[in-house]
């Protein structure tokens, strides 16, 4: 038996998993039941591809199942690029199943979920694994559709109806641009194999067009701007454990769709793609952000945080596909690692950061932000873990966040000797976009943690929150002491990585394990180097020691009392900022410029005792751009076409007989 | 015995730091008092100033968090921590390698991201204005210094600053105008991530334009001596950073003998007079702006160092 097949049993036991929660869903103990089983399963094929992956990191095994197109069948394949993949979906699929242990009891309608999980991971795992483009379809379609189920699982509340629409247009656009991309790769001879398309050479004209669909296709999967416009719909409004896979998973699972067809099936990349790329992933950080600094609710702003994510990620795909065009083969395994450790990192601290909402929505029934505050006294714990997915996520030293930051401008600062001027003025500027998205993703997540959790209660609801349950806690936990581990043993991820850069690339960068106290080197020949453990030993001691002699030598005196504020008297709560006040000058810098956004005051005359407005006018100005045209459209045109169903019968047939006669004409004209 | 020196010469360079940081600020508080014909408090009043906090008790918010009372250390560690990375007086220390520039930069990021929750932590509408603004000048300046180190790590082929101090002091470096452009951004950015006029004004209480002085608002006693020896140590570490790229001089480079080393300390001390006599002239010449005209200042440093950044890939080729 091969290797590929034992993730091909995992799959099968999910789908076991869901069609048994159908018929268990209504019992008590389903909810235990299901998502035991996924996290046994889970577990078990991260072990496997684990193993893979650090055993056998060359090892390539194919099997052909007897299904799907009959004279090709459903052929899987393990290599390096999906093992590493796989990885991240049952990390990503075991850490949503022990939160969904204890959140899972709060779901009201489980017989809406429970079915549905099971086949999302399934789905996840499949689409990593195919290898032949109907598979590949079929299983992206699958895991659509699972999630769309599960965002559509709280389907009353408001919002949400419209939220699983969009997504279900969406997805279907996407997979509409995926399938012609498959269509052009496997040519007029029609061979849907990935080995067929691999060893195919397209012409550039048709490399062009599957790299755009395929931005098309993958990117509306993975959020880029501005195909995102559903994810922070639709991720917030499923379960927070799902919206944790959907956020953290599902768009890496996009992100490997364009790695394997770019990287590996379409042959060596035009150097213009890496402007493309580059340009769409700097464009899409520096936007998902500045969305994310201007919203109030706690999950979607989390959702918006994934598209700055995954805008880092693919400006980072895009430098590696510069450097692979101009054969700098180190530069490019550099790049390319940078991009798969942020897609394990996001991972990491993207799911944890939607367990923490998820734990805040039960506690307190609220996702608002201007509601809550104070937490950190009623749920300590997770308030904890929080505040180090916040310090990952704003890419602070000594968490994972950072390090794939500090890869990425490592690859960055070796791009002055590529040799076209296109690339030239465009990586400097993307260095300076991401630059800025740094900066504005460590003041969004200030705000974030800030309103959620500190200060005081903003209402009633936060007064009564309660901490949340052990499994909660415990999937929690484990996703920080990741967070911090990658960060300081970065060493160790980049070596993981070193097959996937290999197949793809042909190279890798220099071996990390090797280096004096393990440091690691961006490329051989540099002389920089970064040690995040060290970093951590000595924050650690100097600030023990810090505290050590203010607690030897110093006053210990303490005296709790009422907050100073400068004298003044603070009366109510509602006096302190609030995630809106928190963002105005951020709105007033970039906001004018990317959203027309806009204050008015008006104040009454002097004397009068009417209340003092201010109104805020922001734009979402992709949607308006983008997509109001086209909703426009579709609406005229079905406005006018809407007369067709009220004619009579005698201009019906006319109708039949001149498209008859046209069809007849064209045929008879056709060369 | 090689290791060992190497061992103390880094011990030195990082209680070197922390005896001096006060004494800086002393400094140029003096001068600035002088230029404004004002006797000004003695050079060591900082000293006294910290001594003073430590004994006195706190007085803590009544809904003040745990997290309230770690941050102060926290702070105060990595900006230690950062600022024991930048070369004084020698480059190539036996921990350089730890951190490049780009980690000494986050680092630093990291000290304001904990302030700036702290400032949030007891709930009055001063920390939250404080915050809101330093993110505010922070979502600007971290990365016009990003794009300064881009340009000092191209000119000098990595991000390490031992590396980039030793190249600057070699005679390969010549006359740029990146590098110009680079000087000017980084004494912009340092003029505001130090909170000094005309950005912030150190000095100023119970003005609504504050940001720094308005987020440690809440703070007393040990914990608020933390917090300004922590602020002290930050203006010595940029006053380091541009002394040692732009003016490395006299820095002893590594494996050099403690003659040179004496060099070096002597060179660093005339540095640090020097730079601090030009911030207090710079302070009293200027006047201090509006919150809202920051972004302008900060723009321009952000654009001039994408500038010199732009024109060192475009001029590789040529």
């Amino acid at each position: 038996m091969s290797v590929v097949a034992l993730p091909l049993w995992g799959v099968a036991a999910l789908l076991g998993t869901a069609i048994a929660a159908v018929a268990i869903g209504r019992r008590g103990s389903a909810t235990q039941l299901v998502y035991g089983a996924t996290l046994a399963i889970s577990a078990v094929v991260l072990v496997i591809v684990t193993g893979e992956l650090v055993g056998d990191p060359a090892g390539v095994s194919a099997v052909t199942l007897p299904l799907g197109l009959p004279w090709i069948g459903a052929q899987f394949r393990l290599d390096a690029l999906s093992a590493f993949f796989l990885l991240v979906v049952n990390l990503g699929g075991a850490a949503a199943s022990l939160y969904g242990l204890g959140y899972g009891h709060h779901e009201p309608a489980p017989g809406r979920v429970l079915p549905f999980f099971p086949a999302f991971l399934a789905g996840m795992n499949l689409v990593v694994l195919a290898n032949d483009a109907f598979s590949f379809l079929l299983s992206w379609e699958f895991m659509s559709l699972a999630s769309w189920a599960l965002v559509m699982a709280h389907h009353r509340e408001q919002d949400n109806t419209r939220a699983g629409y969009i997504y279900l247009v969406m997805a279907s656009f996407g997979t509409l641009a995926l399938l012609l991309a498959f269509g052009l790769l496997a040519g007029l001879g029609g061979t849907y194999t990935f080995d067929a398309m691999r060893a195919a050479e397209p012409s550039q004209f048709v490399a062009a067009a599957v790299l755009g669909l395929m931005l098309l296709g993958a990117g509306s999967k993975a959020g880029l701007v501005p195909l995102h416009v559903w994810l922070p719909l639709a991720h917030p409004a499923a379960p927070s454990h799902v919206s944790a896979l959907m956020s953290g998973v599902m768009t890496k699972v996009a992100v490997y769709g364009f790695i394997r067809v770019i990287f590996d099936l379409l042959g060596e990349p035009a150097w213009w793609s890496g402007v493309v790329v580059l340009s769409l992933g700097g464009l899409t950080a520096v936007l998902g952000i500045l969305y994310a600094l201007l919203e109030k609710d706690l999950k979607r702003l989390l959702a918006y945080s994934t598209i700055e994510n995954i805008g880092v990620i693919f400006a980072s795909l895009g430098l590696a596909l510069a450097f692979k065009a101009n054969a700098m083969p180190s530069a490019a395994a550099l790049a390319l690692t940078a991009a798969l450790f942020h897609v394990l990192n996001h991972s990491f601290f993207k799911s944890l950061l939607f367990f923490g909402a998820g734990a805040v929505l039960t506690a307190t029934g609220e996702r608002d932000m201007e509601k809550l505050g104070g937490l950190i006294h009623r749920m300590p714990l997770t308030s904890f873990v929080f505040l180090v997915g916040c310090v990952s996520i704003s890419a602070l030293p000594p968490f994972n966040g950072f390090v794939s930051e500090w890869l990425a401008f490592q690859a960055i600062l070796q791009s002055p000797d590529l040799p076209q001027w296109g690339l030239k003025v465009m990586v400097p500027a993307v260095g300076g976009l991401l630059a800025l998205s740094a900066a504005l993703a460590a003041a969004c997540f200030v705000k974030a943690f800030g309103i959620t959790f500190l200060g005081r209660p903003r209402s009633a609801a936060v007064e009564h929150a309660h901490e949340v349950d052990r499994y909660s806690l415990a999937a929690m936990f484990a996703l920080a002491a990741l967070c911090l581990l990658a960060g300081i043993l970065p060493g160790l991820v980049i070596d993981g990585l070193s097959p996937v850069t290999l197949s793809l690339i042909g190279n890798r960068m220099p071996v990390q394990l090797a280096q004096p106290w393990l440091s690691i080197v961006p490329i051989g020949e540099s002389r920089s180097s970064y040690n995040g453990l060290l970093v951590f030993v000595f924050i650690a001691i100097s600030a023990s020691l810090a505290a050590f002699v203010i607690h030897r030598f110093a006053s210990h005196a303490l005296r709790r009392g009422p907050a100073w504020g400068c004298g003044f008297p603070d009366i109510t709560p509602a006096a302190q900022y609030t995630a809106v006040s928190f963002a105005q000058p951020i709105r007033r810098v970039f906001g004018t410029f990317a959203f027309r956004a806009r204050e008015r005051v008006e104040m009454p005359p002097p004397g009068a005792t009417a209340p003092a407005r201010l109104d805020v006018e922001v734009h979402d100005v992709v949607w308006e751009t983008f997509y109001q045209p086209i909703t426009g459209a579709i609406g005229f045109a079905t406005e006018k076409l809407n007369h067709l169903q009220f004619l009579t019968i005698r201009r019906y047939l006319t109708l039949v007989f001149l498209f008859l006669v046209t069809l007849l004409l064209v045929l008879a004209l056709w060369p | 015995m090689a290791l060992i020196f190497e061992l103390a010469v880094q011990g030195a360079q990082m209680v070197l730091v922390l005896v001096l940081a006060p004494l800086l600020t002393g400094f140029v508080r003096k001068v600035k008092a002088r230029l404004q014909r004002r006797q000004g408090p003695p050079l060591i009043q900082p000293y006294r100033d910290l001594l003073r906090l430590m004994r006195k008790e706190v007085v803590l918010a009544d809904n003040a968090s745990w997290l309230f009372r770690v941050i102060p250390y926290l702070i105060f560690a990595a900006t230690w921590v950062a600022a024991a990375l930048v070369p004084t007086f020698a480059t190539g220390l036996k921990f350089s390698w730890t951190a490049d520039l780009i980690a000494i930069v986050a680092l630093l990021g990291s000290a304001r991201f904990f302030l700036a929750l702290a400032a949030m932590d007891v709930g009055t509408s001063f920390g939250g204005i404080g915050a809101s603004r330093e993110v505010m000048i922070a979502s600007l300046a971290e990365p016009a210094m990003l794009l300064i180190v881009f340009s000092l790590a191209l000119v000098a082929g990595a991000t390490q600053l031992s590396t980039v101090a030793a190249f600057m002091a070699s005679p390969d470096v010549g006359l740029r105008v990146s590098l110009g452009m680079s000087l000017i951004a980084l004494v912009m950015v340092a003029i505001a991530e130090n909170a000094r006029i005309p950005v912030d004004n150190p000095a100023t209480h119970l003005e609504l334009t504050m940001v720094h002085e308005a987020m440690v608002l809440e703070y007393s006693g040990r914990h608020l001596a933390m917090i300004e020896f922590a602020t002290f140590l930050k203006l010595l570490l940029y006053v380091s950073l541009i002394s040692c790229v732009f003016i490395p001089w006299g820095l002893a480079i590594a494996g050099a003998g403690p003659q040179s080393l004496v060099v070096g300390a002597v060179a660093y001390a005339g540095k640090l007079a020097v730079c601090g006599i030009l911030l207090a002239v710079f302070e009293t010449a200027i006047a201090k702006m509006r919150v809202f005209r920051v972004p302008d200042f900060l723009g321009a440093a952000l654009m001039l160092a994408l500038l010199g950044t732009l024109l060192l890939f475009v001029s590789r080729s040529l």
